[in-house]
């Protein structure tokens, strides 16, 4: 049995929610909404992030170029994600889309540009 | 060259402006942006959460304002890039001798056109704003190397890919600062702890759980910087805990080791050109002070994003600047018409400032959009509105942060049931008062 607390993040309220975790059950408190408990939920069994940074150009006048994973990945894995990025070097063009690393980390997530780099 | 409206700046403010005023019927409209791209602070913004408002997801800066730019560029509006408005002036007063009706002159610099002039008959101000710097806080020590504004940081990371430090102190719990604690944790630096003046977080929740939190950063309220250590590099700072008069408490100071100090203490409304030009602003937001129509005391004149007030969502920048397009068209047309009534809008208990500043009601739109933000944190409390003293609505909230920007509708179809209405007064009261 584990117990947790808190800060919804789903609107500005910012509920205080305290968790309990007991075998299978997850309770939670403190929540005003639905989505508190479903954000608290998420955030003990399989907390997830979007990893946003930069990756390196080679010969042009921008030097980076901003990224982001697809999708969210394992909070876990997100140095992970930084570490892989910063050993690719690109080169221009490149465009808002387009994949810069297949399966970041081993997440089976992709990372893509989200500028256009001419 | 004469232009029907002239934007200047070409952030998320003066883009969605130039597309709304080219909509709502203006032929010739300009943005001129001094950086060397279209987008503004958007673009060093990399980080994901613009746009859950507008386009219901989560876009990165550079992805929202893309989807500008691009929209902008299908337009066919033209924009002057590295190219500085250097001043604004009313031409020759018209016959009604109200300044601005004839329109106005613009200098502009640029290195392939040095000086020149343009002419526009109406103009957006969409400058944004600036981070409050050091020299503004009073914080005694040399003058060493490794003292930035969070955004410069940001811009030395997420553009120019380099890292302004190893070891870093952030004063200060704005979004920008929360931002940079995420980001430069991300990229190997540690940071070890962010200092807030205030007994509150003036950055958003979201921000304060995944940029502090997941990383186990400690966020310290009420403390401050008192003193920086480090002669030609910072080697450290001096951290202590302030009273309820904000005054450091004497005992409290911990040295913490650091080479770099962000700053992320505010931001103040860029309006050096404005004020220039002769357009009052408010002391509170810093911004022009605006009517409905988002105009300035000077007719043709309008403002809008956060050269007019600090906003925590680009997505609410995007609608009040397309508010501020459609009314620069409608002046363009002859259409906005002062008849002279003005209600005002007065800030009371709990609220710092409301945008518009006054209104006219018969140029206010069905509904008007306030918007305004509270002094201090509150929790159940209720909004309330009264017309010349009378209370008109009352809304329960719950919570009221400083750092989050509220907003309130007044329907013009309920104000005109109140003749020679001269103030309405929005004030915090305490539930069961």
């Amino acid at each position: 049995m584990g117990k947790k607390e808190m800060i919804c993040i789903c609107c500005p309220l910012g509920c205080r929610l305290s968790t309990v975790v007991e075998e299978d059950n997850i309770s939670v408190t403190g929540n005003s909404c639905p989505r508190g408990k479903t954000y608290a939920i998420t955030e003990l069994t399989d907390p997830r992030r979007i990893v946003t940074s930069t990756v390196r150009v080679r010969s042009c006048d921008t030097p980076v170029v901003s990224v982001k994973t697809k999708e969210g990945v394992p909070k876990h894995k997100m140095q992970e994600c930084i570490r892989e990025l910063a050993a690719i070097e690109l080169q221009a063009p490149i465009y808002a889309g387009e994949v810069v690393k297949e399966n970041i980390a081993g997440t089976g997530i992709a990372v893509v540009a989200t500028k256009d780099i001419a | 060259m004469h232009y029907d409206i002239v934007i200047i700046g070409g952030g998320p403010a003066g883009l969605a402006a130039a597309l709304a005023s080219k909509e709502h019927g203006a032929v010739r409209v300009l943005i001129v942006e001094r950086d060397k791209e279209l987008g503004g602070i958007l673009n060093q913004c990399i980080h994901n959460g613009f746009g859950l408002h507008t386009f219901g997801e989560e876009l990165t800066g550079p992805e929202y304002a893309a989807r500008y730019i691009k929209k902008v560029k299908e337009a066919g509006i033209p924009y002057l890039l590295n190219t500085m408005v250097i001043d604004i002036s009313c031409r020759d007063m018209g016959s009604d001798k109200k300044a601005g009706s004839s329109g106005f002159e613009i200098s502009l610099m640029n290195r392939t056109d040095g000086l020149f002039q343009i002419e526009a008959g109406a103009i957006i101000l969409a400058m944004g704003c600036r981070e409050r710097p050091r020299g503004a806080l009073n914080i005694p020590g040399y003058r060493p190397a490794g003292i930035y504004s969070a955004g410069t940081a940001q811009h030395f990371v997420n553009v120019e890919g380099r890292m302004p430090g190893k070891e870093v102190v952030i004063l200060g719990s704005g979004d920008i600062g929360l931002i940079m604690a995420r980001r430069m944790t991300l990229e190997g630096a540690a940071v070890k702890v962010v200092a807030e003046l205030m007994p509150y977080s003036g950055g958003l929740k979201r921000n304060i759980v995944q940029c502090l939190d997941d990383f186990g950063i400690p966020l310290k309220l009420s403390h401050t910087v008192v003193d920086i250590d480090g002669k030609e590099r910072v080697k450290g700072v001096t951290i202590a805990k302030v009273d309820e008069h904000l005054k450091p408490i004497p005992g409290t100071e911990e040295y913490i080791p650091c080479d770099t100090l962000l700053l992320s203490v505010g931001l103040i409304p860029e309006n050096e050109l404005s004020m220039k030009l002769g357009v009052t602003l408010s002391p509170v937001t810093s911004g022009p002070v605006v009517d409905e129509s988002l105009e300035t005391n000077i007719p043709g004149v309008f403002a809008c994003g956060n050269v007019l007030h600090v906003h925590d969502l680009v997505d609410y920048v995007s609608r009040e600047a397309m508010t501020a397009g459609e009314n620069a068209a409608a002046y363009m047309k002859g259409e906005l018409k002062h008849d002279g009534k003005q209600i005002e809008i007065k800030p009371d208990y709990g609220v710092r400032y409301t945008v518009p500043s006054f209104l006219d009601p018969h140029r206010m739109p069905e509904e008007l959009t306030v918007r305004f933000r509270v002094s201090e944190s509150f929790s159940q409390v209720k909004l309330c509105v009264y017309y010349d003293g009378v209370l008109i609505k009352a809304t329960k909230k719950r919570i009221m942060a400083p750092g989050e920007m509220e907003e309130i509708k007044l329907k013009k179809a309920e104000l005109s049931k109140y003749h020679d209405l001269r103030q309405i007064r929005i004030a915090i009261e305490r539930e069961g008062a």
